[in-house]
């Protein structure tokens, strides 16, 4: 059963899917972490970056890792819009209130793609969908291997934005204590609107890195939202090392447990991982304590 | 508000119209059929693909002259969306009764058919099915309900029989089976009734693995199957889940001898094969399937890629349960329920691109209907069993 040559392609396997969820997770990070809204409209944002990338392929010819610079951007600017104008509007600052406003606008964003793209499940074809590298007795997809390089470069722009500028430092403070933030003459509502639109600009990279390996329909995003909360709270609200850790944790925990448990109940693993960790560190991997 | 010139205006038209019925009314009145479909939902797709299917049969009906022995009266749909679940199936049945519709064509899924049909049954409405594959459909005595595809347990002793007849000619190179299939009632279902088959042919199930929806990732299932290491692979599961154990399987490159998909695969899928050519090469299907050798088939294949849509399972078969219900109707020579339901329970309707040959119901089932087994052959689909239909020599076992 403990057979190296499969165990090993499981845990390479678990680490490269794993990233791709840390992806998700980092944007999810920095929004329900940081600025502690809870972001219902993730998975769904996340379908719309994925459904930007398909049609930049299909219509433009555009390579999805070349269609970075034009869908992070993208995205930044939707996130940034609808904190903006939807979000932070419709909610009037309270929390419940925005909790509800990300469902609603989660349910309109999902019902839109039905109705423009139908429920029709589509993926592309890139030269290098297909191809493998090998690594020992593993196959890795090469699609994986660019998208772990991904996370782990989108973790350290995100970390440096928010250690090293002004719109980190704001952020950093708006979380702290808003009001004494904003009496510093900070603008609080153009920070959520960046830390929201940086959130989505993150969906917009993970999208890139995504489609090559995977498809796009209008449910797309419910299947990893779930999971991304779930690495967000494991690696700590808020920090960026906890969700790529958290990430690839996940990752090589359903990989392994789908192979030692079977498909079906190896996403238990995930969940025993989560409740365990809770008992024991509450605040997640990096989180400060309460 | 009505006022009393209005009213009077209204009622003058409507009794000139009931004394001279005939002045205008040179046209027939169309005959309405409900055409009803999951078009919304989880199964939006294949509903959306089963009413392109009946709309087309609508059109070259009415376009070659209607019910001829009523005076080629049009059909008119009544289209109705079942939402992906029984429960609105049934509340579609009711409009459609109210409306006065003489029969209906649906409604794609196993469940949503088996509600259907029973909602029908109570106005003596004739309700043809058009794919919904269940057995339990077509069981329990309802004298409104005809099935012209074939059932789930004929598909799957079709498929076992093919699979065997395959493997003997070329040398029985294949002993040990593998199944992966997706955990709801149709993956599970095929599942338990392949197993059960497969062993009395000689073949050995060595492992039954049963996977969620969605999977984000087949590698472990992949790495799995590697281990075990099964002449033959059977997957039973839905489009997406389909496509990335295949393309997974490509990556890890393990090749079994066949992968052979009941009810659903590549190799009944032209999407599949345009989407992801070098990974379907090769795979078997056994599937509702037209007959190659009816060139009409080739036409309405053209006629549907026209519009920019797929000819899958679901516009066939939908396509011909309607064409099968204009023959009974033009029968009946009546739009009455009754009379309807009669002329289908007699039908001989064999002017069809499906390989059945002449229809015989008996207690609903179309007992000519059976699939058929489609291999993947330079980027096209072609039928290799049975060896009437066949277009190509079968490619067993496949080469890794």
């Amino acid at each position: 059963m403990l057979d190296l040559n499969i165990l090993f392609p499981s845990v390479l396997n678990g680490i490269t899917t794993g990233a791709v969820y840390a992806l998700i997770a980092l944007g999810l990070t920095l929004i329900y972490g940081v600025l502690h809204i809870i972001n219902f409209a993730h998975g769904a944002a996340l379908m719309v970056a994925l459904y930007g990338v398909y049609m930049l392929k299909e219509k433009l010819g555009v390579d999805p890792y070349l269609a970075l610079p034009i869908m992070v951007p993208a995205m930044f600017v939707l996130g940034y819009a609808l904190q903006r104008g939807i979000i932070n509007r419709a909610s009037h600052g309270k929390d419940e209130n925005i909790l509800l406003v990300t469902l609603g606008l989660s349910i309109v964003l999902e019902n839109l793609a039905l109705l423009f793209f139908k429920s029709d499940t589509r993926s592309i074809d890139t030269a290098y969908t297909l191809t493998t590298i090998e690594i020992g007795p593993a196959f890795i997809a090469l699609p994986k291997l660019v998208a772990f390089a991904g996370a782990l470069v989108v973790s350290a722009v995100l970390l440096l934005i928010v250690q090293k500028t002004d719109l980190g430092r704001a952020i950093r403070a708006v979380s702290k204590e808003k009001q004494g933030a904003r009496l510093m003459g900070i603008d609080v509502d153009h920070v959520y609107a960046m830390c929201f639109g940086l959130g989505l600009a993150s969906l917009g990279a993970a999208a890139c890195f995504l489609l090559p390996a995977y498809y796009v329909n209008p449910q797309v995003g419910n299947g990893f939202v779930l999971v991304a909360f779930t690495i967000v709270v494991l690696g700590g609200m808020g920090s960026f090392a906890g969700a790529l850790l958290g990430g690839l944790l996940i990752g090589v925990v359903e990989s392994l447990g789908g192979l030692l448990l079977g498909e079906s109940l190896g996403q238990v693993g995930i969940f025993v991982i989560f409740i365990v960790v809770l008992m024991f560190r509450p605040q997640g991997f990096f989180g400060a304590k309460a | 508000m009505t006022t009393r010139r209005h009213f009077m205006g209204q009622s003058a038209a409507a009794a000139s119209a009931l004394a001279f019925p005939l002045v205008g009314g040179a046209q027939p009145k169309p005959i309405k059929i409900g055409v009803l479909h999951p078009v919304t939902g989880a199964l939006a797709y294949s509903g959306q693909q089963c009413r392109l299917g009946a709309q087309m049969a609508i059109e070259d009906i009415n376009k070659a002259g209607g019910i001829k022995s009523l005076g080629g009266a049009k059909i008119e749909a009544m289209l109705g969306d079942a939402q992906s679940n029984p429960q609105a199936g049934i509340a579609e049945i009711e409009k459609m009764n109210e409306a006065g519709v003489s029969a209906v064509v649906g409604a794609f899924a196993s469940a949503i058919c088996l509600a259907t049909t029973q909602a029908a049954a109570k106005y003596n409405l004739p309700h043809v099915v058009d794919v919904g594959v269940a057995d339990q459909i077509v069981e329990r005595g309802l004298k409104n309900t005809f099935r012209f595809g074939p059932g789930y347990k004929k598909c799957a002793e079709v498929a076992v029989a093919s699979l065997h007849a395959l493997n003997t000619a070329a040398g029985k190179p294949a002993r040990t089976v593998m199944i992966v299939h997706e955990e709801s009632l149709f993956g599970t279902g095929t599942a338990n009734l392949l197993a059960k088959e497969l062993p009395g042919y000689g073949y050995e199930v060595k492992e039954i693995i049963k996977h969620a929806n969605p999977t984000r990732d087949f590698n472990n299932i992949a790495l799995r199957i590697k281990q075990v290491n099964p002449d033959i692979l059977i997957p039973a599961n839905y489009y997406n889940e389909y496509a990335l154990l295949v393309r997974t399987l490509q990556q890890q490159k393990i090749t079994p001898k066949a992968i052979y998909s009941v009810l659903g695969g590549a190799a009944s899928s032209y999407k599949f094969v345009k989407e992801f050519p070098e990974a379907a090469n090769g795979i078997i299907d056994c599937n509702h399937w037209f007959n190659p050798k009816d060139k009409r088939s080739a036409a309405l294949k053209k006629r549907v890629e026209a519009q920019g849509q797929f000819f899958s399972y679901e516009v066939f078969m939908t396509y011909t349960a309607m064409m099968l219900l204009a023959d009974a109707i033009d029968r009946a020579k009546s739009p009455d329920r009754a009379a309807i339901i009669d002329a289908l329970a007699s039908s001989k309707f064999e002017n069809h691109i499906m390989p059945y040959g002449p229809t015989q119901f008996v207690n609903g089932q179309n007992v000519g209907a059976q699939p058929l087994m489609t291999q993947v052959y330079k980027g096209d689909i072609k039928v290799i069993v049975p060896r009437d239909y066949r277009e190509v020599e079968p490619v067993f076992p496949l080469k890794g």
